[in-house]
């Protein structure tokens, strides 16, 4: 069974997700911040593959990204780290990014790598579900990767409808009309969307992800879904951290609780 | 070439493709906006009152239609009788205009407040902030940091037309980095704001309505060129692509007429090969960025290079998908143009015919010298702009 269906099954309240750009804050720190993070208590990794324009994503995530990049981080650089990793790591992992730096590797290749190394899924943003069902779902299913979809408060019930048919593992709820990392605080105009959708009785599991900054934050998104997303804010705490195993330990006890 | 038989060879699919290339790849985050637009812009554009407004802008507002004129001198000097479309008396002096005035009523009926756009050069926003002025609504303007050192006058345009200029600090601080910037403003502000893209790039529908609305370049030519040598069709229309937006204009109407070339000048740079270079067509391979599938210049890991061009309008790593397909199906011949050739066009025209060009426009002057015509052939060069915003780059480049 795919870790991601095996997580829900056995748990379905105060989920967390950590997200970390790959070869970030240093080329080689990959495997150590996921074993932290998998020891801190997070429940599900998103490993970030960097790219040059990431149009999703806020100033600290593209930083993060630009820094990656820098250091000489590539998808085969990842792969190549990521070869055994499971025999640490048993939480689910799933890589973010975007479509052209993979469609560069080859999409079938690096399936095949995600399937090889132990990868659960996939958080493809500029892949939008027409061009995912017309081109893609085959592919990723023959190597049993799920394709995580977004919903933001825009997406029409419909759609929600349509995206929750096709889903798997969970659906990535985008909590406001915002990039990556943008706000603090979550608002009234954003708990009704919460709840609206909650109210909707998906046959998926949701994340709730942007704008998580804190343990507020966490609980509040986890009140009305199964659980949120952290970027942003977990990289500002890595950036410059001299000791990242504590720092890391420190956060995740921090937003937890 | 290959031959095409009487049939509309290059035309946009039901899915926003022309061939291999377009597409809308965009987060789920922009899917409402861009399939508003997609569902809405068509038969907004093709109704009456749409029309009436556009076409009354275009005449009173622009000053269209912009003269056909016969460059006699310059004729002389290359040997062939060339035209000039004169776009660069379209007031805001290019015709990025021609589809800020068309998106600007497209954003009104669509019961849009606030209007973002992307710049490089500075054209387009000084276009977009134009419109914005004219028709009271807010603007805001993302313009690469390095750009706005570069373009200071037309900054200060847009500043005086009441537009807000964000600077874009992110990569290399260009054209491709506004452009991301734009489309994360739009992320957040999905509801109220139209985004007006700039060129025949981002996800489809924007490069074939941004064609759309340039394609009155190539219409205007037919019937002008029709008047003064009985001829709808030239032998060749000459443009410059940097996303490809008045070249889009100029080929519209020729796209599928075999007889016709259609030449596109893309920028050299420094040198093909020489790394500081935006040679797209030579240099690009199929990607993805802003939303389409396109011929990119990347590295072998898909980041996206950071091109080079010593005019700020071709200053960009892709082209528009249609212009990647009429490449990929040899309708079209592209040339690559160096930086010190193009500046050498520009003064060449200047001297000629007494028009100084923007020096995106003089990489298309520079073409001839670089394909094959004969003496009895007739030429449209599409003059895109005129080369007041350039002034600096001229006086810094000194060789005159």
């Amino acid at each position: 069974m795919n870790r991601i269906n095996y997580l829900f099954q056995n748990k379905n309240k105060d989920l967390l997700s950590i997200y970390v750009t790959a070869g970030f804050p240093k080329l080689e720190d990959t495997l150590p911040v996921l074993e932290a993070i998998q020891e801190g208590g997070a429940d599900l990794i998103e490993i970030g593959l960097p790219y040059s324009d990431p149009i999703a994503d806020g100033p600290t995530i593209q930083e993060s990204n630009a820094i990656a990049l820098e250091n000489g981080m590539s998808i085969k650089k990842l792969f190549s780290q990521l070869l055994g990793f499971r025999a640490k790591i048993h939480v689910p992992v799933i890589l973010m990014g975007y479509l052209n730096p993979i469609i560069q590797f080859g999409v079938e290749e690096f399936c095949k790598k995600c399937k090889e190394v132990g990868i659960d899924g996939l958080i493809l943003p500029d892949l939008p579900m027409s061009h995912y069902l017309e081109e893609y779902k085959e592919i990723f299913e023959r190597y049993g990767l799920f394709n995580i979809f977004l919903i933001s408060p825009q997406t029409s019930e419909a759609r929600i409808r349509e995206i929750d048919r096709y889903s798997q593992g969970f659906i990535y709820m985008v909590s406001s009309h915002a990039i990556t990392g943008a706000k603090s605080a979550i608002s009234e105009e954003q708990e009704q969307y919460f709840e609206r959708i909650a109210a909707m009785n998906l046959n998926h599991p949701r994340l709730i992800g942007f704008g998580i900054s804190d343990a507020a934050t966490f609980q509040l998104a986890s009140r009305y879904s199964n659980g949120a997303i952290m970027g942003s804010a977990f990289i500002k705490k890595i950036k410059d951290s001299k000791e990242l195993k504590q720092d890391i330990k420190n956060f995740l006890s921090e937003v937890r609780g | 070439m290959e031959t095409i038989k009487g049939k509309r060879m290059i035309q946009v699919d039901e899915r926003g493709f022309y061939g291999k290339f377009g597409g809308a790849y965009v987060p789920e985050m922009l899917y409402p906006n861009v399939e508003e637009l997609r569902e809405n812009w068509e038969t907004i554009v093709s109704r009456s009152d749409f029309q009436e407004e556009f076409q009354g802008l275009l005449r009173d507002f622009v000053g269209r239609p912009t003269p056909l004129y016969f460059a006699a001198r310059l004729s002389e000097s290359f040997g062939a009788k060339i035209y000039l479309k004169r776009e660069d008396l379209c007031h805001t002096g290019a015709h990025k205009v021609n589809n800020t005035v068309g998106q600007i009523i497209l954003a009104k009926k669509l019961g849009k407040k606030r209007i973002i756009a992307e710049t490089g050069a500075g054209q387009h926003g000084v276009a977009t902030a134009t419109v914005c002025a004219l028709m009271g609504m807010d603007c805001t303007i993302y313009m690469g940091e390095l750009d706005i050192k570069r373009q200071r006058p037309n900054v200060e345009r847009m500043r005086i037309l009441g537009a807000k200029v964000v600077p874009a600090v992110s990569g290399s601080k260009t054209l491709k980095d506004a452009t991301n910037e734009a489309m994360r403003a739009w992320i957040t502000d999905p509801v109220g704001t139209h985004y007006i893209i700039g060129s025949v790039v981002g996800p489809h529908p924007y490069p074939e309505m941004v064609a759309r609305f340039q394609s009155v370049i190539s219409e205007e030519i037919k019937r002008q060129l029709l008047a003064k040598e009985g001829r709808e069709n030239p032998d060749l229309v000459i443009a410059c692509v940097g996303g490809g937006s008045n070249a889009a204009g100029a080929f519209y109407h020729y796209y599928n007429q075999p007889s016709v070339r259609l030449i596109a000048a893309e920028a050299a740079g420094l040198g093909i090969h020489s790394g500081k270079s935006a040679a797209t067509s030579v240099l690009g391979t199929p990607g993805i960025l802003h939303g389409s599938k396109t011929l990119l210049m990347q590295t072998e890991d898909g980041q996206v290079v950071e091109p080079h061009s010593i005019s700020a309008g071709l200053d960009y790593p892709g082209i528009g998908p249609v212009h990647a397909h009429l490449h990929d199906i040899g309708r079209a011949e592209f040339v690559a143009v160096e930086d010190e050739n193009a500046m050498q066009a520009g003064i060449l025209l200047s001297r000629t015919e007494g028009i100084i060009p923007a020096i995106e426009t003089a990489h298309a002057i520079h073409a001839l010298h670089q394909i094959s015509y004969r003496p009895s052939d007739l030429i449209v060069i599409n003059l895109s702009g005129r080369g007041d915003k350039d002034l600096e780059t001229y006086i810094q480049w000194g060789n005159y």
